[in-house]
């Protein structure tokens, strides 16, 4: 089952651990905040997550420092 | 046996202080947003969460010990409410208060989630109060607290804090200050 990691960005400070752990998944901009790399219609805030990367968001949600991650199945977001 | 669980009491109580300073500066590192050398982000992050609760663990086996002992007979009044101990009352509820600010910053840091980033966040200040209080308490009411060597671990402790602190108030601190600061002008 493939999910969606929503980035709240009203909370997001840009420290990148998400940009480490989820590489394939998220870039970094010069300012730090992570930039999703294959966006599906646009959408710069929800990113697909396969089941490949489903352990590295995990631990995304858990360590993000500002609490500004946060995991979906896929078909709430649809 | 007493004199075993007077020498684990001791000892305990120094490598769950080293352990402590260890954790402080890692904090700090994890508060810079930096990685280490070798080590990315979320692991200064994970390495920063485990090594405070195996101080955590060492101070448990301190407190235990020293519940245990027949000399030190320390109670559960005393492992709580500071300053009511019967041998250098002051030294000793030093270490009481930094045990209470620990248990309120485990607690916290475990239920982070649930509580919201801005409780935790306050919380976690008191490690800046918890730090100092455990190291005057070490070298007020520690058997070797005096000796030499002791004095020299706490100095140099006390520099690398001292210093990881100059550098959390400095600046250029966050990893992106420059960025974002030349983004504003």
């Amino acid at each position: 089952m493939s999910e969606t990691l929503h980035i709240n960005w009203t909370r997001c400070d840009g420290r990148g651990l998400c940009t480490e752990l989820l590489p394939a998944v998220l870039g970094r901009d010069d300012w730090g905040y992570p930039v999703i790399r294959h966006p599906g219609n646009g959408d710069g805030t929800n990113a697909a997550i396969g089941p490949d990367d489903a352990r590295a968001a995990r631990d995304a949600v858990k360590l993000c420092p500002k609490l500004a991650l946060s995991l979906q199945a896929w078909a709430e977001i649809q | 046996m007493d004199s075993a669980l007077w020498a684990l009491g001791r000892a305990s109580g120094i490598v769950s202080l080293a352990m402590f300073t260890v954790t402080v500066l890692l904090g700090i590192v994890n508060r810079s947003g930096r990685p280490l050398p070798a080590v990315p982000r979320f692991s200064v992050a994970l390495i920063h969460r485990n090594i405070s609760l195996l101080a955590t663990l060492f101070l448990l086996m301190h407190i235990g010990s020293l519940m245990l002992d027949s000399y030190a007979k320390l109670n559960l009044v005393d492992v709580f409410v500071p300053f009511l101990g019967s041998f250098k009352p002051f030294w000793q509820g030093l270490g009481t208060v930094a045990f209470d600010l620990l248990v309120a910053m485990v607690l916290t840091g475990l239920l982070r989630h649930r509580l919201g980033q801005r409780t935790f966040r306050a919380v976690h200040w008191f490690a800046y109060a918890m730090w100092p209080i455990a190291l005057a308490h070490s070298i007020g009411n520690g058997t070797n607290g005096t000796e030499r060597w002791f004095l020299a671990l706490a100095a140099g402790s006390f520099v690398a804090v001292g210093g990881a602190l100059a550098w959390r108030l400095s600046l250029n601190f966050l990893e992106n200050a420059k960025t974002r600061q030349r983004s504003l002008s």
